[in-house]
């Protein structure tokens, strides 16, 4: 079936409501106004207002009162407008979210997601074009996901749900617009790394946003005699390191592509295992594509110097065989 | 600001209830006595946060709620754990970071947990509990559980866009929420008058439509009486209810503190409303205390405070190979 990104995710999320009472959707625009993204559009009607509830603009209150509503026997879905406004309620996500289980010595779980959309690329500039995963999966004691797919758009939620533990779900803005194929018998997870193309030459190691564009990149490389093999990293925190060593083994080149800023990103990590773990496999230095470390601009030529592109992966790609 | 005088007036309570009250106030004063000692002593490390001179806050408000409501407190918080039914014993074995300790010694002073009691902190980022309480509420709304959910903070917290942010989300879903406020005076060591625009912490509580009661935080009857009447219009479904407890922290804000912000004289003052002795002074005008019965009485709270000692010192390390357990879920 012939589905979108956001489609996929609002069905994830009516199938969520209709299967457990204690399940909510609460954040800024998500009932009246259908969703900034318009993925709960319809929803308030199907499920009314306690369920689907609006908030005012306090992330750092809302974001909290999931945690509380959480530890009180219900689970939550937040939706913060975007990773821009999350840094409002970073301190409870890092602070209590993450850190209630140990710090209490195992008594407390706290079933939450919090949704958010992330990146750039729609010439909204500095303030709203932020990619900081990293941010998140820096943090121990919260999960993080990054569906890059209608299939994965359309799965991970519940397994998000139905984890004890904090779930933070990165959708790329640029990704609900984008149409797929959902198989009849989609099934997923919320554990492993995804091999979306099967190469043999160099490993090419993104997630969310960036997965369309690296696809691209394997295309145009292919016409150039290189085959390549695109791995999406779907679960950023805990990473799947295995699935990484295996392409690097094979593949014995990798580049990285991340959106996040290059210094201190989520593609350093990946890198940093990749050497720790896989070193005598590489016959080439790893490679990184990265957003230039710049406040995102407005203007459009700007912007996309700023961003990882197909032609750039396809640069850094060809660099390895130098 | 000139002080009222100290709490005085018949204590309106069976002997039995009122010595009750003391003896409650007096088990922290005790016991956080000797949690200073032991901190000299380097058994208890960290920060140590004295809630000495305000007792009568934590003890008059839980007395006022139900075993079944949720409390969520701050990092001054061994009174609340204490008086909700935490053994001295648990809590003392956490100070010292030993296993037996009601966070497994992973929280120390600042972070007592309960899941039982529902205590759910202990949380050492100031303001950062009242989201919390909030969400829990909206939790026993939506669940149909009629419960109240009692959040403690300083007064410093109200200067936190986490108190405005919560205060009108209660307000707006009408949650079962009681805010308690311990204004005592400093954030740390800054006055209220040098950290806050309106010092009239009700004013402020009251913009968000949430009925308000300003309490003498010294006199346990006050406390009790005031906390009884808030918890009343929570649990009947009104909405919130805000209350600021007048109170005062009689030592230092942790265990450091040269106390550069405040004369001596002002603590003196204070401390002549102190809410232990001012309370049994009062009993022992009626009679229903003696001075032989309150010796007795401390005796006996003397050797709690002991055996909770002794049993946080005969206490066990986690083993190091526990260290990344509960990070997440089993």
């Amino acid at each position: 079936m012939k589905t979108s990104y956001r489609e996929a995710m609002r069905a994830a999320l009516r199938e969520a409501l209709a299967a457990d009472p204690r399940v909510f959707l609460m954040g800024e625009d998500v009932g009246k106004y259908g969703g900034t993204y318009a993925v709960s559009k319809g929803l308030l009607e199907e499920f009314g207002p306690e369920r689907i509830r609006d908030t005012p603009l306090s992330e750092l209150a809302f974001v909290g009162a999931g945690i509380g509503a959480a530890l009180g026997g219900m689970r939550p879905i937040v939706e913060v407008m975007t990773v821009n406004f999350s840094l409002l309620a970073l301190d409870q996500i890092v602070n209590t979210a993450a850190l209630l289980r140990h710090m209490s010595g195992g008594q407390f779980s706290v079933p939450l997601v919090i949704r958010m959309a992330t990146g750039a690329g729609r010439q909204i500039a500095a303030q709203h074009s932020h990619s900081l995963e990293n941010w998140y999966a820096h943090v121990p004691g919260i999960k993080v996901l990054a569906p890059a797919t209608v299939e994965d758009a359309r799965g991970m939620l519940a397994p998000a749900l139905a984890d004890p533990d904090p779930v933070v779900i990165f959708e790329h803005a640029q990704l609900y617009n984008t149409e797929g194929e959902l198989p009849q018998n989609w099934t997923t997870d919320m554990k492993k790394a995804a091999v979306r193309r099967q190469g043999k030459d160099v490993s090419l190691i993104t997630y969310g946003g960036s997965l369309p564009k690296t696809l691209k990149a394997a295309d145009m490389l292919a016409r150039e005699g290189i085959d390549a093999e695109v791995i999406d990293l779907r679960v950023l925190r805990p990473l799947d390191d295995a699935t990484v060593m295996a392409s690097v083994a094979k593949c014995r080149r990798a580049v990285l592509v991340d959106e996040g800023w290059r210094s201190g990103s989520l593609a350093a990590e990946v890198m940093a295992r990749i050497v720790e773990q896989a070193f005598y496999d590489l016959d080439a230095p790893l490679a990184r594509v990265c957003s230039e470390e710049v406040p995102m601009p407005y203007a459009r030529h700007m912007e996309e110097a700023a961003l990882p592109q197909p032609e750039k992966i396809v640069a850094a790609s060809k660099g390895l065989f130098a | 600001m000139t002080l009222a005088p100290p709490p005085a007036g018949p204590v309106p309570y069976e002997r039995e209830f009122a010595l009750g009250l003391a003896r409650d106030m007096l088990r922290i004063r005790r016991m956080e006595e000797r949690s200073a000692e032991l901190y000299g002593e380097q058994k208890i490390r960290g920060f140590l946060h004295l809630y000495i001179g305000e007792e009568a806050v934590a003890v008059g408000a839980l007395r006022a709620l139900a075993p079944e409501d949720n409390i969520v407190a701050t990092y001054r918080e061994h009174g609340h754990a204490l008086v909700r039914g935490m053994p001295m014993r648990t809590i003392m074995a956490e100070m010292y970071g030993k296993r037996e300790g009601c966070s497994r010694g992973r929280g120390g002073s600042m972070h007592l947990f309960d899941a039982k009691l529902r205590l759910y902190g202990g949380n050492a980022i100031v303001g950062g509990g009242l989201p919390l309480a909030v969400g829990l509420a909206l939790a026993d709304t939506l669940q149909g559980v009629r419960r109240v959910t009692a959040c403690f903070f300083g007064e410093g917290a109200m200067a936190e866009g986490a108190f405005h942010e919560s205060m009108n989300l209660a307000a707006l879903w009408r949650v079962p929420a009681l805010f308690l406020c311990e204004n005592n005076l400093y954030a740390m060591g800054t006055a209220l008058a040098r950290s806050e625009s309106q010092t009239d912490l009700c004013v402020k509580a009251a913009s968000y439509g949430v009925p308000t009661l300003k309490v003498d935080g010294q006199d346990i009857v006050a406390v009790y009486e005031g906390a009884k009447r808030a918890q009343q219009h929570v649990r009947e479904g009104k909405g919130p209810f805000f209350v600021e407890f007048q109170t005062y922290r009689y030592r230092a804000h942790s265990m450091f503190d040269p106390e550069l912000y405040r004369d001596k004289k002002e603590v003196e003052e204070w401390k002549a409303r102190g809410p232990l002795h001012t309370f049994t002074a009062r009993l022992k005008a009626e009679g229903k205390l003696t001075e032989e019965q309150f010796l007795a009485l401390d005796a006996e709270v003397a050797k709690e405070v002991e055996d909770a000692v002794a049993f946080a010192e005969a206490g066990s390390w986690e083993p190091v190979e526990d260290l990344t357990k509960d990070v997440y879920a089993p």
